[in-house]
């Protein structure tokens, strides 16, 4: 690897502990990222002269924060800047910051700076911007690309969230258990969230695809802040079993794949063995929650090396639980497909015909009721549940898809 | 002499290489292990997925721990590999251990690859 490539992947990997620690130094969100960039200016600088140094994070931590005082310094004093080897040069203090930043530290910190952005005011898409523009540190016009808007609309957006986000005032003192185990509940979410706008590209070499890879690089960073939590287990298992399909999930006209169709051949298996491996480590906790739960679901797909080898009986199984952990009609409706492979489709309408008020206006609900009636030979009723599904489709993916039903009907 | 090459580097940034990356340096260390293994020198070797998978059991008070052995009081002194059908049945041969053996820790780290490379000669 070149000097450039390897600082740059120290400092992506160090700046989540570097800008968070900052922020609790600054209190100041622009100043961090301020103190931060310049940081990483002068270890691209020293850092190929002297060798890397043996904690990075800490390096930009001393480094960042000598460097912000001295501007505020000079700002006041208009005095000369003290040269640039005396800022850098940590040679005796690295140790002791070090020990000074313990791990509780980088910890409550990691996860303040992760928790300022699931801010309940802002929407889910702001939450997402913002977490990648502060804590991953992709640039406005990588978001921008990654939400198919222009750079000047992502800027203003995050502006505006980070507007909100200071006005609201960041919570630094350090947080209780009870706390602590709320705000690690939102950071969850607010990962998930980042994870399923990348789930929702259809090309999976795009930016907005990436964004897969930068959720699991969070929830890795949260595991390994929390190694404890079974639900950050799950939410990492989970994502890594989903994102192993990436390459087996579209085909070549960018058509999304049903799962049961899909080349199995091209999932990843580090990935899904890195998510079976964190659900049995997860499951000795006996403490199951909703990310356990679902990643379980996907682990018994990922686990059937044909689609005819799923564990239908043991997926109904698991959507039973999340329906009594989080009870949702959409829950049912994914029930409903295991329910159609164990009993028929005729079961599986039965199951979610009560669900047809509230999922009215959902579409996956009248293109698997399509689907169910179809296989139940009822075609004009299954011609009339696509057409409906059509006119719910939010992208052509969704429309296409339901079209090639609708094709096959008509044969 | 047989020698343990152990690997060693930042898990936080080698996770975060991208594709192309990983990629690149796995190409370059291929090209390494090839040489070494058409010459018969090359024997198992394996890629471990990263700490926030492993799972520790410690001597002490027979506690299993979440996460990799992080004390730096202990040395490495050795490592099995397993073919197990779950982390319940890989502790339970780390207990088995722990049991006969009187001190330390056995952490349980799943395998991202495994090379088997060329068979050691009998000795």
């Amino acid at each position: 690897m070149t000097d450039l490539a390897w600082i740059d992947a120290a400092l992506v990997s160090a700046r989540p502990q570097a800008v968070a620690a900052l922020l609790r130094y600054f209190r100041d969100l622009d100043l961090a990222e301020e103190a931060y960039q310049d940081a990483c200016l002068r270890a691209l600088k020293n850092w190929p002269k002297n060798g890397p140094p043996r904690d990075p994070a800490a390096w930009l931590i001393m480094v960042g924060r000598n460097a912000a005082i001295d501007v505020t310094r000079r700002r006041a004093k208009q005095t000369e800047l003290p040269d640039e080897d005396q800022i850098s040069d940590l040679s005796d203090v690295e140790t002791e910051a070090a020990q000074r930043l313990d791990e509780a530290d980088y910890r409550d910190d990691v996860l303040r700076l992760l928790f300022i952005c699931c801010h309940p005011d802002l929407p889910a898409t702001q939450q997402v911007a913002l977490a990648l523009r502060i804590v991953s540190g992709l640039t406005v016009p990588q978001i921008a690309r990654a939400f198919l808007v222009g750079e000047g609309a992502m800027e203003q957006r995050i502006t505006r969230a980070k507007a909100k986000v200071a006005g609201a005032g960041v919570p630094f003192e350090a947080p209780n258990a009870v706390d602590r185990a709320e705000r690690l509940a939102s950071v969850a979410a607010m990962v998930y969230l980042v994870f399923n706008e990348g789930y929702s590209a259809a090309d999976p070499v795009s930016a907005r695809a990436s964004l897969c890879d930068e959720a699991i690089r969070l929830a890795r960073l949260l595991l390994r802040m929390y190694p404890s939590e079974p639900e950050i287990m799950g939410l990492l298992a989970l994502m890594l079993l989903q994102h192993s399909r990436i390459a087996a999930r579209f085909d070549a006209n960018g058509n999304g794949i049903l799962l049961e169709d899909q080349d199995r051949k091209q999932w990843k298996r580090p990935l899904i063995q890195e998510g079976l491996a964190l659900i049995d480590k997860a499951m000795r906790a006996r403490k199951p929650g909703p990310y356990q739960i679902q990643a379980a679901i996907a682990g018994l797909h990922a686990r059937a090396e044909t689609a005819d080898e799923t564990d239908w009986a043991e997926i109904n199984g698991l959507y039973q639980a999340l329906e009594r952990h989080t009870p949702s009609p959409v829950i049912t409706l994914n029930r409903a497909v295991a329910v159609a492979k164990l009993d028929g489709p005729q079961a599986a309408l039965d199951l979610i015909a009560p669900l047809e008020d509230r999922l009215s206006s959902y579409f996956y609900f009248h293109g698997a009721r399509g689907a169910f009636l179809m296989q139940l030979n009822k075609n004009a009723e299954a011609r009339e549940a696509f057409n409906k599904a059509i006119s719910l489709a939010s992208t052509p993916a969704e429309a296409a898809h339901i079209r090639q039903h609708l094709d096959n009907l008509a044969r | 002499m047989l020698y343990a090459v152990l690997c060693y580097n930042d898990e936080a940034a080698v996770f975060s290489w991208t594709k192309e990356e990983d990629a690149a340096v796995m190409g370059r260390l291929n090209v390494v292990h090839e040489k070494w293994e058409a010459k018969g020198k090359l024997k198992p070797s394996l890629r471990l997925l990263p700490t926030s998978a492993a799972t520790t059991l410690r001597k002490k008070d027979n506690e299993v721990l979440d996460g990799p052995y992080a004390e730096t009081k202990e040395q490495l002194l050795g490592f099995y590999i397993i073919e197990v059908d779950d982390l319940e049945e890989g502790l339970a041969f780390a207990r088995e251990l722990t049991a006969a053996n009187p001190g330390g820790a056995y952490e349980l780290r799943p395998i991202m690859l495994y090379n088997p490379g060329s068979p050691v000669e009998a000795r």
